[in-house]
C-alpha cells in the first residue's frame, strides 16, 4: 500500500520535520543531569542535605518515556498508515540490528575485563607469571584463585598496612556463587535461571511461528508465557542478589569478584528488563490493538531479536561467570 | 604506468635528492643539551642501541619522504594544467599495487629484526647487582635500597627548585625544574635494578640519558634496569600525568664510583642511625622548633606558605585544628586529610622529624601554644592506631 | 503524503523540528565549528603559558583542566561531529538517496550533542574544577583522585557515544540501504566507503568506551575494584580498555579524511583516482588492524615482553595499506593536468603533512624507541600531524570543495589561497619543533619546562598562534561566500568533478533524489 511516483518507482518516506527528538533530548539531559548530581550528593555531598536530585531524574526519565512512547506511536502509526515502503523497512531491520550488535560489544568490554583479571591480573598480583615477578613485596601472603575469597588488601591486613590501598575498604565474601553442593542442586537459583531464560527464547519462537500461521490465539499466548518467565527470571535474580548481600556478604564492595560479578549480571538484569517490556508492549499491541499480521510484524520480530540477545549473553555469563 | 612516466618519475627522484642535506640537517647537535633537537646517545649500552635504533627508522622514513614527495613535486610541477598537460586517462595497475604492498612490506621486517634485538635486551633483568625500590607519590619519589638483612636505606627526593623561580619572582636557575633535594645515587658499571611502583596514581621514572622509562603503577611493581658507563649527573621527569604537580616531580641520579658509593652508603647509613638515636631521645621545645623549621620549609611550605599563610593547603596560622588538641593535629599530618592534597606524611616523615614539624607549626607563627610533641609521642601515637 | 517536496519550516523551527540530512548537516558542521573554536581556545591559553618557562598566566591544576578539555573537545567536539555533517551532506547526495535512511533518529543524534559538551564545558566552573585528567582519563586520578565534576564528564561521554552509535547507524542504513539503482558496492565514492567503514569501527568501539566511563562511575560511587589492586583489579585494565576504543578512535578521525582527499584530488587532477579497487582494500585492512594494535600506547606499563611484540609488529603492519593510500593519491596526480584551487592546496598539504605523521607514527610504533619517545612532546607532535594537518586540513579543504555547491557562491579564492599558506607555515612552525624537544625529553602535559626547551617552546606558540589565527580569515572567507559570494550556477562546480552531487542543480536543492537516479 505504498505510495508510488509517476515511474512507478516506490517512494522512501521522509519524515516531515519533527519535534520529537528535541523533546527527546530535553528528557534524557534532564534525567542525565539528574542522576549525576544524586550520585555526587551520594558520594561527596553533606549527608541530609535537601536537594532537588531526585526530583530532576525523576521528571527527566518520565519525559524521557513519554517521548519514546509518543515516538513508537508514530513509527507505528505510520506503517499502519501504509506510509512505510520495504525499502524503508529495511532500514528499520538494519537500524535494529547493529543496534543489538553494539550492545554486544557493551557487554563484550566486561566480559574482556573479566577475562584480563581472572587469566592475567589475578595471578600477577600473587606474584606469578611474566608480568609480577616482584608483586610480592607488596601483595605478600596473597593467594590468587578465583572466585576470588580474599582480596590482596585483606591478605596484607587491610588498608593500613598498604597505602596502596585507595580505593576504600574490599572486604571478601565468604561464599561465591559459584555450583557448590551437588545434594543442593536445585537451591542453585543460576541453573533455573537458565531453564527460565532458555525456554522463554523457545516461547517466543513458538509465538513468532503462531503469528506466520495467522494463529492470533497461540501468539498472544505464547508470547505471554515468555513475558511471564522473564518476570520469574527477575524474580529469581533479585532473590540471588539478596542471597548474595545478606548471607554470603558477596557486595559490590568485595573486591574484584564482587564487581565483575554484579557489573556483568546487573547489566545483563537490566537488559532482560528492557527486554521484558519490549515483549510486553507487543503482547499488549497483539491483545488490544490487534496489531501485526503474518508479513508485518517488525516491531514484535526486533523484540525477539533482542529477546535472543538478552538470552545469548545469558548464556555466556552462566559459562563464564557460574560455571568456570 | 608507461614507459615514459617511469623515466620521468627517475628525473623527479633525482631532482628531488637535492632535498637531502636539508633533512640530514636535523641530525645536528646532540651533544649541547640548550635546544637539543635530537634524543641522547645516553650514557647506557642500551641507550646506544635505542639511539642507533632510531636514527636507523629516521634515516629510512626520511629516504621514503624523499622519494614519495619527490615524484609528488615533479608532477606538481610538470603536469599542471597551465602547462598545457592532457591528462592521462590510468586508473589502475595490479602489478604497481602489488609492488607497492610488498616492498614497504619488506621494509618494516628490516626494521622489526633491530627492533626484537633491542627490546629482548631491555627485557633482560638477570644478574642485577642491586634493586632499588623506586614509588612514585604525588609529587615526589621515595627511594628504597632493598638489601639483604631487610636494612633498608630509604628516602624521599623533592623538588628543590623554589616556588619563587617558578612564579617568576626570582632569577631562574640553570637546573630550574630537573633539581632534587636527594638525589638517587648509584655506582658506575653496574647493573641496577629498579622495581618500580606508586603509592597513589600513575607516575612514570624517565631519565633520557639511561634510555629507562617506567611507568609505576600503583599495586604492581614494575622491573627494568640500567647500566650506566659514565659517572655523571642524569636528569628526567615524571612522564605520566599525575595531577596537579605531575610538571614538579624531577628525577636526579648521580652515578658515581664504586669507591664513592661505598663512602656515601656509609653516611647514608651513619644518618640513619644517628636518627634511630634521636627517636628515643626527649628536646627542649627550642631544639624541636628550630629542626621543625627545617623540615617545615623542605616539606610543607610549597602548600602552606612560607609564614604560614596558606596556599593550596589551608592557613597553619591561628588554625583552630593547629591551636587545638594535639591528637586532631598529629592525625591530619600523620595519616593526611583524605581527599585532599594533604597527604598521609607519617610513612614519609621519620619520628623526629615529624615531631618537630608539628611543635614548629604549634609555636611559629604566631600559633604561640608553648606545648611540644616528643618523638617517643608520635611513635606511640602510629601504634595506637 | 502528496506534496512531498515541501521546503524547509520558518525560523528556529528547521533546525530545531529538523529532519533533511541538508539541514542537519548544516548543523553539525556549525556546531563542529564552535567546537573548534572553543578547543583551539583552550590550546591558545596552553601554547600561552608554554611561551615562557615558569607559571605566567595560569596556575598547574587549569592548566591540566585546559589540556584535558582541548584534547576532548578538539577529538569528540570538533573532529568527529565535523566529519559526520560532512556525511549528512554528501552520503546521500552521492549514493543518490532521497535522504539518510531514519531521519527522525539523525535529528536526535544531533540534538544530544550540544546539551553533553554543555554538560563537559560546565565542569570546568564546578567546585574543585573540571576533569584535569587528560582526555585520556587514567585511572586511579579519573577516579580516586578525581574531583566531583568526573561523574558530569562521565555521563558527558556517555551522551555522545549515544550520539555517534545513532550516527554511525544511520550510515550503516543509508549506505546499506539507500543507494540508487546501479550504485553497486565498487561503484561508490570513496568517501562513501570511508565512511561506512568508520560507521562500523563507531558501532564496534563506542560501546566498549561506554562500558568503560561506566566501570569508572561504580568504582567511584559504588565501591567497586575495577581499577584498584587492593581489591584485585588493576589500573592498567583501564588503559587496555581504553586504547581498545582509543586506537580505532584515532582511524575514526582519519578515514573519513582520507575519503575528502580521494575525492578532491582526482577532482584537480583531472584524472580518474588510481587504484580505487586497492584503496577500498586498504581502508577495510586499518580498520581491522586497528583492532589488533592498541597496546601501543602503553608500551611502558610493564607488559610481558610478548605482548609488547606482538602490538609492536601489529602497528607497523598499518604503514603497509596507509602507504598503498599515499602511493595512490600520488599516481592519481601523475600525468594528471593539475590545478591548484584552495581544496587542492588543502589536500596536497594533507598528503605531505599527514605522511610525515605516518613516519613519526611509525617510530612510535617501534617499541624500544617507544620507551625514549613515550608521553614526551614528540607525541604531541605526531598527532598533531596526524589529526591536524590530517583530519582538519582535509576537513578544510572539504568545506573549500563542496561549500559552492552547498550554497550556490563561489568563495574568494585569493584568501581561501592565503588561508593555506599562513595554516601551512603556522601549523609547521608550531608542530615541527615539538619534534626536537620530545626527543630531547620534554614531557608532555607539564605546565612549565626546563631552561633548555625555551627556544623551541617560543617557536612552536608563535606558530600556534599563527595557525589559529588564519582560522578568522576561514570564518570570514566562510561568512562572506554564504552571504555575499559570487552566484554560480553550474552543476559541476569544477571541471573535473566526478559523481552524482555534481548532477544535481547548485545550489543544492532542499530534497534531492526523491526518485532515484540510474547509475551506470
Ligand atoms: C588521526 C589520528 C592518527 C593516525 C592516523 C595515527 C597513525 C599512526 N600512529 Fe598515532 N597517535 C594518535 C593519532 C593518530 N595516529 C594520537 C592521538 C596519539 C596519542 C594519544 C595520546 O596518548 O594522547 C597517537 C599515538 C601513537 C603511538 C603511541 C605513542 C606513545 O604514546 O608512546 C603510536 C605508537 O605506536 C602511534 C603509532 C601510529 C602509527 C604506526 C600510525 C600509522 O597509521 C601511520 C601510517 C602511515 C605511514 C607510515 C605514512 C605513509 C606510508 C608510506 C609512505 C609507506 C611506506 C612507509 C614505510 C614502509 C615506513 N601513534
Ligand atoms: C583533532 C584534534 C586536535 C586539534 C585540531 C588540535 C589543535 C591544536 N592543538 Fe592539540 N591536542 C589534541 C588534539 C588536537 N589538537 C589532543 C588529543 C591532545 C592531548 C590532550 C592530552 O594530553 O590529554 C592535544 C594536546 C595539545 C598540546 C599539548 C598539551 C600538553 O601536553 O600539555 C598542545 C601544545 O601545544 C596542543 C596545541 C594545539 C594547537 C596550537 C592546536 C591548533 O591547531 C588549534 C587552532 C585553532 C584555533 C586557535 C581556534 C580557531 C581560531 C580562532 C578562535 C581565532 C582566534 C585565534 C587567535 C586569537 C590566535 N595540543
Ligand atoms: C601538596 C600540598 C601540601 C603539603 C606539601 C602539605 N600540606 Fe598540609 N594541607 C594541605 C591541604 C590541601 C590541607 C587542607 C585539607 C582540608 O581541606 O581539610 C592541609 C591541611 C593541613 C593541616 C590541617 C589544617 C587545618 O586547619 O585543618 C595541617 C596541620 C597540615 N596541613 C600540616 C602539614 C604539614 C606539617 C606538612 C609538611 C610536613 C604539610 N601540611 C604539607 C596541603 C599540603
Ligand atoms: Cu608523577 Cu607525573
Ligand atoms: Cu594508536
Amino acid at each position: 500500500m505504498s505510495t508510488q511516483d509517476s515511474t512507478g518507482h516506490e517512494e522512501y518516506y521522509v519524515p516531515e520535520s519533527s519535534g520529537m527528538a528535541i523533546s527527546a533530548t530535553i528528557g534524557l539531559v534532564l534525567s542525565i543531569f539528574g542522576a549525576a548530581n544524586v550520585l555526587n550528593d551520594m558520594t561527596f555531598g553533606e549527608p541530609g542535605a535537601e536537594t532537588n536530585s531526585w526530583t530532576i531524574f525523576i521528571v527527566g526519565l518520565f519525559w524521557f518515556a513519554a517521548t519514546l512512547f509518543v515516538w513508537f506511536r508514530t513509527t507505528i502509526r505510520e506503517n499502519r498508515a501504509g506510509m512505510n515502503s520495504a525499502q524503508l523497512k529495511k532500514s528499520y531491520v538494519l537500524g535494529m540490528f547493529w543496534f543489538i550488535f553494539s550492545e554486544v560489544m557493551f557487554f563484550f568490554c566486561f566480559f574482556g575485563a573479566l577475562f584480563y583479571v581472572r587469566v592475567l591480573v589475578g595471578p600477577w598480583l600473587a606474584g606469578e607469571g611474566e608480568g609480577g615477578t616482584m608483586n610480592y613485596l607488596l601483595w605478600e601472603g596473597f593467594d590468587y584463585s578465583w572466585p576470588m575469597m580474599q582480596t590482596p588488601q585483606e591478605a596484607v591486613g587491610g588498608a593500613g598496612a598498604q597505602l596502596i590501598a585507595n580505593n576504600g575498604d574490599f572486604v571478601s565474601p565468604h561464599t561465591s556463587m559459584a555450583f557448590g553442593e551437588v545434594e543442593h542442586w536445585w537451591h542453585w537459583l543460576p541453573m533455573w535461571n537458565t531453564l527460565l531464560l532458555l525456554s522463554s527464547s523457545v516461547t517466543v519462537h513458538i509465538a513468532h511461528l503462531g503469528l506466520l500461521a495467522n494463529n492470533r490465539s497461540k501468539f498472544n499466548i505464547w508470547l505471554g508465557i515468555s513475558v511471564l518467565l522473564a518476570l520469574g527470571f527477575l524474580y529469581l535474580q533479585y532473590m540471588e542478589y539478596h542471597e548474595a548481600y545478606v548471607l554470603y556478604g558477596l557486595t559490590l564492595d568485595s573486591g574484584i569478584y564482587g564487581s565483575t560479578f554484579f557489573m556483568l549480571t546487573g547489566f545483563h538484569g537490566f537488559h532482560v528488563a528492557m527486554g521484558m517490556t519490549m515483549l510486553l508492549i507487543q503482547w499488549l499491541r497483539s491483545i488490544r490493538g490487534g496489531h501485526f499480521t503474518a508479513d508485518d510484524h517488525f516491531g514484535f520480530e526486533a523484540s525477539s531479536w533482542y529477546w535472543h540477545f538478552v538470552d545469548v549473553v545469558w548464556v555466556m555469563l552462566f559459562l563464564l561467570v557460574y560455571i568456570l | 604506468m608507461c614507459f615514459k612516466a617511469k623515466r620521468r618519475l627517475t628525473l623527479a627522484l633525482s631532482s628531488m635528492s637535492a632535498l637531502l642535506p636539508l633533512t640530514a640537517a636535523t641530525a645536528w647537535a646532540q651533544d649541547s643539551k640548550v635546544n637539543a633537537i635530537n634524543m641522547p646517545v645516553g650514557v647506557t649500552e642500551v641507550s646506544a642501541s635505542i639511539y642507533d635504533l632510531h636514527m636507523i627508522i629516521f634515516w629510512i622514513c626520511v629516504i621514503i619522504g624523499v622519494l614519495v614527495f619527490g615524484v609528488m613535486f615533479y608532477s606538481i610541477f610538470a603536469h599542471r594544467k597551465s602547462k598545457g598537460v592532457v591528462p592521462a586517462t590510468f586508473h589502475e595497475s595490479t602489478k604497481v599495487e602489488i609492488a607497492w604492498t610488498v616492498v614497504p612490506f619488506l621494509i618494516l621486517l628490516a626494521m622489526a629484526v633491530p627492533a626484537t634485538k633491542t627490546l629482548i635486551e631491555i627485557y633482560d633483568f638477570d644478574d642485577a647487582e642491586m634493586d632499588i625500590l623506586v614509588t612514585g607519590f604525588q609529587w615526589k619519589w621515595k627511594y628504597e635500597y632493598l638489601q639483604e638483612d631487610g636494612e633498608n636505606l630509604k628516602f624521599f627526593s623533592n623538588l628543590r627548585t623554589p616556588q619563587d623561580e617558578i612564579y617568576n619572582e626570582e632569577v631562574k636557575g640553570e637546573h630550574y625544574l630537573l633539581e632534587v633535594d636527594e638525589p638517587l645515587v648509584v655506582p658506575v658499571d653496574t647493573k641496577v635494578r629498579l622495581l618500580v611502583t606508586a603509592n597513589d596514581v600513575i607516575h612514570s621514572w624517565w631519565v633520557p640519558d639511561l634510555a629507562v622509562k617506567k611507568d609505576a603503577i600503583p599495586g604492581f611493581i614494575n622491573e627494568t634496569w640500567f647500566k650506566s658507563t659514565q659517572v655523571g649527573i642524569f636528569r628526567g621527569q615524571c612522564a605520566e600525568l599525575c595531577g596537579k604537580e605531575h610538571g614538579f616531580m624531577p628525577i636526579v641520579v648521580h652515578v658515581v664510583s664504586k669507591a664513592d658509593y661505598v663512602d656515601w652508603l656509609a653516611t647514608k647509613q651513619s644518618e640513619a642511625a644517628e636518627i634511630k638515636e634521636l627517636m628515643a631521645q626527649s628536646f627542649t621545645l627550642d631544639e624541636l622548633a628550630e629542626r621543625g623549621k627545617g623540615v617545615y620549609q623542605r616539606s610543607c611550605l610549597a602548600c602552606h606558605g612560607a609564614n604560614g599563610e596558606g596556599g593550596v593547603g589551608k592557613a597553619i596560622a591561628g588554625s583552630l585544628l593547629v591551636t587545638g588538641a594535639i591528637n586532631g593535629h598529629l592525625d591530619s599530618v600523620v595519616n593526611g586529610v583524605p581527599g585532599t592534597a594533604m597527604q598521609a606524611f607519617g610513612g614519609q616523615l621519620n619520628d623526629v622529624d615529624m615531631a618537630a614539624v608539628i611543635t614548629y607549626q604549634r609555636n611559629a607563627f604566631g600559633n604561640n601554644m608553648g606545648d611540644m610533641v616528643q618523638p617517643l609521642d608520635i611513635f606511640n601515637f602510629k601504634k595506637g592506631q | 503524503m502528496g506534496d512531498h517536496h515541501h521546503g524547509p519550516a520558518k525560523g528556529l523551527k528547521r533546525w530545531i523540528f529538523a529532519t533533511n540530512h541538508k539541514d542537519i548537516g548544516t548543523m553539525y558542521l556549525w556546531f563542529s565549528f564552535a567546537m573548534f573554536i572553543l578547543g583551539g581556545s583552550f590550546a591558545m591559553i596552553i601554547r600561552a603559558e608554554l611561551f615562557q618557562p615558569g607559571m605566567q598566566l595560569i596556575r598547574p591544576e587549569f592548566f591540566n583542566q585546559m589540556t584535558t578539555m582541548h584534547g576532548l573537545i578538539m577529538v569528540f567536539g570538533a573532529i568527529m561531529p565535523s566529519f559526520v555533517g560532512l556525511a549528512n551532506w554528501m552520503i546521500p547526495m552521492m549514493i543518490g538517496a532521497p535522504d539518510m535512511a531514519l531521519p527522525r533518529m539523525n535529528n536526535w543524534s544531533f540534538w544530544i550533542l550540544p546539551p553533553a559538551f554543555l554538560l563537559l564545558a560546565s565542569t570546568l566552573f564546578m567546585e574543585g574544577g573540571g576533569p584535569a585528567f587528560g582526555w585520556t582519563f587514567y585511572a586511579p586520578l579519573s577516579t580516586t583522585y578525581a574531583p566531583p565534576s568526573v561523574t558530569f564528564f562521565i555521563f558527558g561521554v556517555h551522551i555522545l557515544g549515544l550520539s555517534s552509535i545513532m550516527g554511525s547507524i544511520n550510515i550503516v542504513a543509508t549506505v546499506w540501504n539507500l543507494r540508487a539503482p546501479g550504485m553497486t558496492w565498487m561503484k561508490m565514492p570513496l568517501f562513501v566507503w570511508t565512511w561506512f567503514i568508520t560507521a562500523y569501527l563507531l558501532i564496534a568501539v563506542m560501546p566498549v568506551l561506554a562500558g568503560l566511563v561506566t566501570m569508572m562511575l561504580m568504582d567511584i560511587h559504588f565501591g567497586t575494584s575495577f581499577f584498584s589492586a587492593a581489591g584485585g583489579g588493576d589500573p592498567v585494565l583501564f588503559q587496555h580498555i581504553f586504547w581498545f576504543f582509543g586506537h580505532p578512535e584515532v582511524y575514526i578521525i582519519i578515514l573519513p579524511a582520507f575519503g575528502v582527499v580521494s575525492q578532491i584530488i582526482p577532482t584537480f587532477a583531472r584524472k580518474p583516482l588510481f587504484g580505487y579497487d586497492s584503496m577500498v582494500y586498504a581502508t577495510a585492512s586499518i580498520a581491522f588492524l586497528s583492532f589488533i594494535v592498541w597496546a601501543h600506547h602503553m608500551y611502558t606499563v610493564g607488559m610481558p615482553v610478548s605482548g609488547e611484540l606482538f602490538f609492536m609488529y601489529a602497528t607497523m603492519l598499518i604503514a603497509v595499506p596507509t602507504g598503498v593510500k599515499v602511493f595512490n593519491w600520488i599516481s592519481t596526480m601523475w600525468r594528471g593536468s593539475m590545478t591548484f584551487e584552495t581544496p587542492m592546496l588543502f589536500s596536497i598539504g594533507f598528503v605531505v603533512l599527514f605522511t610525515i605523521g605516518g613516519f613519526t607514527g611509525l617510530m612510535l610504533s617501534i617499541a624500544p624507541s617507544d620507551f625514549q619517545y613515550h608521553d614526551s612532546y614528540f607525541v604531541v607532535a605526531h598527532f598533531h600531524y596526524v589529526m591536524v594537518a590530517g583530519a582538519v586540513f582535509s576537513m578544510t579543504a572539504a568545506v573549500y570543495y563542496w561549500l559552492p555547491k552547498w550554497c550556490g557562491r563561489m568563495y574568494n579564492e585569493t584568501m581561501g589561497k592565503t588561508h593555506f599558506w599562513i595554516s601551512f607555515v603556522g601549523f609547521n612552525l608550531a608542530f615541527f619543533p615539538q619534534h626536537f624537544v620530545g626527543l630531547a625529553g620534554m614531557p608532555r602535559r607539564i605546565p612549565d619546562y626546563a631552561l633548555q626547551f625555551t627556544d623551541f617552546n617560543m617557536m612552536s606558540s608563535v606558530g600556534a598562534f599563527i595557525y589559529g589565527g588564519s582560522q578568522i580569515l576561514f570564518l570570514y572567507n566562510v561568512i562572506a561566500t554564504i552571504v555575499a559570494g559570487q552566484p554560480i550556477s553550474d552543476e559541476k562546480v569544477w571541471e573535473g568533478a566526478e559523481g552524482l552531487e555534481w548532477t544535481v542543480p547548485t545550489p543544492a536543492p532542499f530534497h534531492t533524489f526523491a526518485v532515484p537516479p540510474q547509475v551506470k
